[in-house]
């Protein structure tokens, strides 16, 4: 089977890379605040907002790779 | 990938063909005032919340019926969190934060019917969403602190000489919040929508189609929770700037 596409497509694959690391910021998040839920469940509730606006900013840095991707792969 | 090489071009995957901006009549070029299918999709989302907000609540009733009790839940939920996050000066903002947060959410939610055109995906629409949000908070936060607004940026608790390092970080900070705000709202959407059609494209090959089941039912599940966490992350970042354009200091 041959390759196909250009280097545009490699350069969108690497960017995809992004997205894993990501990843691994949202699963910090979430880890840590669980963690911190089980030690002192009383305190969880007030802090959910705070979860989901930490995951929101380790996720939106995977979302700029996903649209570096789509640029390189659609421009 | 054998498979693939052995059906001679059965899998063609095509994701992101439903993001595409149709006129509604014709096929001409698309000018600001064309009706599109975006701006069907947005009219559809204004007049959804209408029904439940206008018409579901006309009864005004003591004991609510469902769609006014539909309709409390969210003015409930999003009132609890300006007052949560900004406190009680927040609360004069509420009817915009309010109508931000309906408004993203139907139009999350409306998209994930078939055959839907999701106009949140588009950086068009969020992003007049954004900067809104963001030159709203900009002037508010000067036309009610004056000069001391700049005082976001200049911490009063870090050391003297790290402090113009910090307020460099902290101007970039401030103008990538409406990048940032609009291009996860968008991007979050998009990246699910093409999920879901890719697995969609795995039905075409009879090995595969297993997989197109599962995965879209998978990935549907997952989009119904994101759906519902962006319209609440978008509206709770949005309280979170209008803290700071209410209590630069802090």
């Amino acid at each position: 089977m041959a390759i196909e596409g250009d280097l545009a497509s490699i350069g969108a694959g690497l960017a995809a890379i992004g997205s894993g690391f990501a990843a691994i910021g949202v699963g910090t998040v979430a880890g840590n605040y669980l963690s911190g839920a089980l030690r002192n469940p009383s305190a969880a509730a007030s802090q959910t907002a705070t979860l989901f606006i930490g995951l929101a900013f380790a996720e939106a840095l995977g979302i700029f790779s996903f649209l570096v991707a789509l640029l390189l792969m659609f421009t | 990938m054998a498979t693939e090489a052995q059906s001679d071009g059965g899998l063609v995957f095509h994701p992101l063909d439903q993001f595409i901006t149709k006129p509604l009549f014709g096929d001409g070029i698309v000018h600001w005032y064309t009706p599109t299918n975006v701006t069907l999709w947005m009219a559809i989302v204004v007049l959804s919340i209408v029904l439940v907000f206008v018409v579901g609540s006309r009864g005004r009733a003591i004991v609510p019926s469902r769609m006014q009790s539909v309709g409390e839940l969210m003015y409930g939920f999003v009132y609890k969190m300006v007052e949560d996050v900004t406190g009680k000066d927040g609360i004069k903002y509420f009817p915009y934060i309010m109508t931000l947060f309906v408004f993203v959410l139907f139009a999350n939610y409306l998209a994930l019917l078939p055959m839907s055109y999701s106009s949140t995906s588009m950086i068009a629409v969020t992003a007049v969403l954004g900067f809104g949000v963001f030159i709203a908070i900009t002037i508010l936060g000067f036309v009610l602190h004056g000069a001391s607004f700049l005082g976001l940026f200049w911490l009063k608790d870090a050391p003297l000489a790290l402090r113009p390092v910090i307020a460099v970080l902290e101007v970039i900070s401030y103008f990538v919040r409406p990048v940032s705000l609009s291009i996860r709202l968008a991007g979050n959407i998009t990246a699910g929508h093409v999920v879901i059609k890719v697995f969609a494209g795995f039905a075409a090959l009879t090995i595969a189609s297993p997989a197109a089941v599962l995965g879209i039912v998978a990935i549907y599940g997952l989009e119904v929770l994101v759906c519902g966490i962006q319209a609440y992350v978008f509206t709770i970042l949005t309280c979170v700037y209008l803290k700071d354009a209410l209590h630069p200091a802090h």
